[in-house]
């Protein structure tokens, strides 16, 4: 007997995607959003949508972002190509259901306090 | 914080993400260094490339056009909840500059792994960062059975600025990896605001 909510898995990691990535995006081949691999994605919802179609895949980003994760680590666990996730994420925004934090170039350099976090952090390790 | 049961009607505030880019030759212990820091075992991603290097997955002609896939190690160090680090190890020198590019925006510094059997190996890094104007420091990983050079010799042959820090490593150390990355975040520090990273655009 089956799980109702487990997705089917038939082939191992190294069987490699079975299908391009732009099948896994409903045909959309180019993201309309630029996010560095660092953007942090939470998902703004405990659950994916009953009441709306959303693919396989973006169901899978609202589950794994219940904890703020980056944009390569979505794309690690997905198994999906960067460019890929970043298309994804075009429908998830533009229905409310990710925030997106994307360090712009300005924000490259932060305040003292966050330098002296990260090295006590490292140090505390 | 616990994002899991917190009520999210409005914005939750998102840490902010510190990027770190581990760089050198083949072989010279990039994935080792992100792997014995980070929390987990370095995770893997791709991206991506058409043959002109730009856009992803481009669906006109896509049957004609080759691709390649260039993939990135890196790995995940929680400082606090406000703040996490993320370290990459930069895909292979001279023919993915594009994906160098990318991951050179809003990176904080970058650590250039040098092995003294194969120095030559990191120039493209050092060459890449001064010109991207990221701050770097070089790290010489200590293999057994390399002649040993002073940390003077390793930056003469580099050619390094002054102010260029270089120390001596090993990867495969937790601490020795760490103490890499405070020098880099001290290093960061020290060099202030006048500098601001920019795409070299090969």
């Amino acid at each position: 007997m089956t799980m109702p909510d487990e997705e089917p898995v038939w082939l191992d990691d190294a069987a490699g995607p079975v299908v391009r990535p732009y099948a896994v995006t409903g045909g959309r081949a180019k993201p309309t959003n630029s996010f560095n691999v660092v953007a942090l994605i939470l998902s703004t919802r405990s659950a994916p949508p009953t009441e709306v179609g959303i693919a396989p895949e973006q169901a899978r980003i609202i589950h794994l972002c219940q904890r703020p994760l980056a944009l390569a680590e979505v794309a690690a666990h997905l198994s999906l190509p960067l460019g890929t996730v970043r298309v994804l994420l075009d429908g998830l925004l533009a229905q409310g259901f990710v925030q997106v934090n994307d360090p712009r170039p300005a924000a490259t350099l932060p305040d003292d306090s966050v330098f002296e976090a990260l090295i006590n952090g490292l140090r505390q390790l | 914080m616990d994002y899991v049961n917190s009520e999210r009607t409005g914005q939750a505030t998102l840490p902010t993400a510190i990027k770190i880019l581990i760089a050198g030759g083949f072989g010279v212990g990039k994935t080792t260094l992100v792997g014995s820091v980070s929390e987990t075992k370095p995770l893997r991603t791709e991206e991506v490339l058409s043959e002109q290097g730009v856009g992803v997955d481009d669906l006109s002609g896509v049957e004609a056009k080759s691709t390649t896939t260039v993939a990135m190690d890196f790995g995940r160090i929680t400082i606090s909840d406000e703040l996490v680090l993320y370290l990459f190890g930069t895909p292979g020198q001279d023919r993915f500059w594009f994906v160098w590019d990318e991951l050179t925006i809003g990176a904080l510094g970058a650590v250039v792994l040098a092995d003294t059997r194969r120095l030559a190996d990191c120039f493209p890094s050092v060459d890449y960062f001064e010109r991207a104007r990221l701050p770097f420091i070089v790290a010489v990983n200590c293999f057994e059975n390399s002649r040993k050079y002073s940390l003077d010799e390793v930056r003469l042959a580099l050619d390094l600025d002054p102010d260029v820090p270089v120390l001596m490593c090993d990867a495969r150390k937790r601490q020795s990896s760490k103490d890499v990355l405070v020098a880099l975040i001290e290093h960061v520090k020290k060099q202030g605001l006048t500098r601001r990273p920019e795409p070299v655009g090969h």
